[in-house]
């Protein structure tokens, strides 16, 4: 018979282990899924982690590619996490990823032609002010009416997704597009462009953001008295309470900086890799992003690691279908299973396995 | 130009639009009352909806197909009992994670099913009833899986209200500690009410993708799983009710679906958002009238069961 036996307090040695071990068995199953479609598992296995970094035509291309994918993934999960930790599940991240990037636009192209070096800061400033107030509807349905911020957080994507195909055919629609959908490139336009930093490297202003908002968050966390706050909530809602932490302010707070990364992520998007507000905008990294917040431990540092993982997948996962012909859909089903696979293995983190005969309760 | 569409239309195609809705929150409501939140009801259906949609294009059989897609909901859901149940891991990101792993793993299944037709599921024939003036093309010219939903509602009803077991299953849900106490296996209660959930979502996904729309695009759930999951709360865990608000949204579906037909004044994405808007509307009412209490959800629901000894 086997039991499980709760631990003391969390295995500090499995807690580092678990995700490496779920990568592993990930990449097991994974195989067993691409041998199943009929293609070489090995030869897949390798298409996705080894060569977009080293095979030597592609990753010349393909290495850049890591931190572009990288960065939005980095953003949006390290805001999750601190929610996720305390207890506040925003998974409607896509949404504020889109809603930022809808207002970070509208600011700029409201501008345009201007060539100001102020325009670029301001779209920043309105792209997490867009993600921040479309995090604050749940929030404040939420303290104020106890309404269920995962369902409505969840819900305000399929909004947030009509308003971006209503405003990329109205609104903001090129008006020089010869009225096809879709907003003016910004990319193109140097006041508004969010360009490559350092060329050859992918690394452009919203990476550079991840990596800030990795720094601040460890910080936040470790030495921040809302960081304690935080930790207490997620880990001792009892003593929270006691300790005079007020669930209502945590809840904004969780929300509205989740919100804000979110939307500052639309927002270097939408200015950089993506160039323009179009119906097929957004691709789903605000799901993800909640893949890679677990993947992480809700850990900052863990949570860089793991984007840099997760954006491993997505690029190897597009050579794989060049190369391989095995379908997108097949990564984003990996994508899932590994999530999965941590889940199950985490159990080996707070319990511990006992083989043998099961005790008679006394 | 809303005056033309004629009303025991709007109430058939209300129905056909509920239909997939009343199927997916009659599971999660039995899922919830036994203490399991599964935030994964949307990948089940979508999982069911490929299944469903797989079997019967290949077996020409629509009702092989429906038997599939609860198969399919069903097998999936277990992925989920067992990882929360088992292996303790916490219910929202479990759920979650059967949602992104069942979008991801339909549109894979579902890559040579784009753009066919399925065999049509045929109307029942229920003689003088359907040629009743109204009634009969309003309730009684549907196919049998709208009334199969119906009887569903009524059968969980009668389960969760009249019958010892259900009176178990509510035991479990409202405090698995007493209930194991009493010798009751939590474990195995609860994993059958998420595999009965779980073939419900498959079944309304199913329903989705050869009777309603009919035809297979990935992602086609668009969001029902999540709006089943609200109609449990604005029905209070009852199951009378959850049929109404199925059918409340069913309605507001036709009718924004209508109102695009018939050239609004308001631009189609508007219409569209409409659903997801009056479902947080909702929640909001429901919640705020509630206030702390909130009656009716069962007391365990969402909270790890681990026995000590």
């Amino acid at each position: 018979m086997i039991a499980l036996e709760r631990r003391p307090e969390p295995s500090r040695a499995w807690q580092y282990a678990t995700p490496l071990l779920a990568v592993a068995l990930t990449m097991v199953a994974g195989g067993l899924m691409f041998a199943a479609l009929g293609k070489d598992p090995f030869a897949a296995i390798r298409t996705i982690f080894w060569d977009p970094l080293f095979h030597p035509q592609f990753a010349a291309f393909s290495r850049p590619q890591l931190l572009v994918k990288a960065g939005p993934l980095i953003l949006i999960a390290i805001g999750l996490s601190l929610g996720f930790r305390a207890g506040v599940w925003n998974i409607g991240a896509e949404g504020q990823y889109i809603v930022g990037a809808l207002c970070g636009a509208a600011a700029g192209l409201a501008l345009y032609p201007s060539d100001s070096v102020l325009i670029f800061p301001m779209m920043v400033l309105a792209g997490a002010l867009g993600g921040w107030a479309w995090a604050m509807i749940p929030a404040i349905l939420k303290t104020r009416f106890n309404t269920n911020e995962i369902l409505v957080s969840l819900l305000l994507v399929y909004v947030a997704e009509n308003l971006m195909a209503s405003l990329a055919v109205g609104a903001l629609r090129n008006p020089e597009g010869g009225g096809f959908p879709g907003s003016r490139n910004l990319a193109q336009w140097d006041a508004a462009s969010n360009p490559e930093l350092i060329a050859g490297t992918g690394m452009h202003w919203g990476v550079a953001a991840a990596f800030i908002a990795v720094i601040l968050a460890y910080v936040l966390l470790a030495r921040h008295l809302t960081g304690f706050h935080i930790r207490l909530t997620g880990e001792a809602p009892r003593a929270a309470r006691f300790a005079g932490v007020s669930p209502a302010r945590l809840v904004i707070f969780c929300l509205g900086v989740s919100g804000a990364l979110a939307g500052l992520a639309g927002l270097f998007e939408v200015t950089g890799p993506a160039g323009q507000i179009s119906i097929d905008f957004n691709t789903g990294y605000g799901f993800t992003a909640i893949i890679v917040a677990f993947l992480g431990r809700l850990h900052p540092v863990g949570i860089l690691l793991a984007g840099l993982l997760m954006a491993l997948t997505y690029i190897g996962g597009e050579l794989a279908s060049f190369m391989l012909g095995i379908p997108a859909a097949a990564i984003q089903a990996f994508q899932g299973m590994l999530l999965f696979f941590l889940l199950a293995v985490d159990v080996l983190t707070n319990y511990r396995i006992r083989l043998g005969r099961r005790e008679v309760a006394g | 130009m809303t005056g033309a569409i004629d009303p025991a239309l709007l109430i058939a195609s209300l129905m056909v639009a509920a239909t997939p809705l009343v199927l997916a929150a009659i599971g999660e409501l039995v899922v919830e009352k036994a203490g399991v939140l599964n935030l994964g009801v949307e990948g089940m259906m979508i999982v069911g909806a490929i299944c469903g949609f797989a079997i019967a294009v290949e077996s020409g059989s629509p009702l092989a197909g429906f038997v599939a897609a609860a198969a399919g909901g069903a097998v999936l859901s277990l992925l989920f009992g067992v990882l929360t149940q088992v292996l303790l891991s916490n219910q929202v990101a479990t759920g979650l994670a059967l949602t992104l792993f069942g979008l991801g793993i339909s549109s894979l299944m579902g890559q040579s099913y784009v753009g066919i037709k399925p065999p049509g599921t045929p109307r029942l024939d229920l003689g003088p009833l359907s040629d009743l003036p109204f009634l009969g093309t309003a309730l009684f010219s549907h196919d049998w899986v709208v009334y199969f939903s119906i009887a569903l509602t009524a059968a969980v009803w009668w389960f969760l209200n009249r019958s010892r077991a259900g009176l178990t299953l509510r035991a479990v849900g409202e405090n698995h500690d007493a209930a194991h106490a009493l010798g009751i296996k939590v474990i195995a209660v609860r994993l059958m009410a998420i595999a009965f959930g779980g073939a419900c979502a498959g079944l309304g996904g199913a329903y989705l993708s050869l009777v309603r729309v009919p035809q297979w695009t990935e992602g086609m759930t668009a969001g029902a799983g999540w709006i089943a999951l609200a109609i449990v709360v604005f029905g209070a865990w009852r199951a009378g009710r959850v049929l109404l608000g199925a059918y409340l949204f069913g309605g507001v579906t036709v009718l924004q679906l209508n109102l695009q037909a018939a050239g609004s004044a308001l631009p189609v994405e508007y219409l569209s958002m409409s659903p997801y808007l009056i479902t947080i509307a909702v929640l909001v009412v429901m919640s705020a009238r509630r206030g702390r209490a909130r009656l009716g959800a069962p007391a365990s629901l969402g909270r790890v069961f681990h026995a000590a000894s």
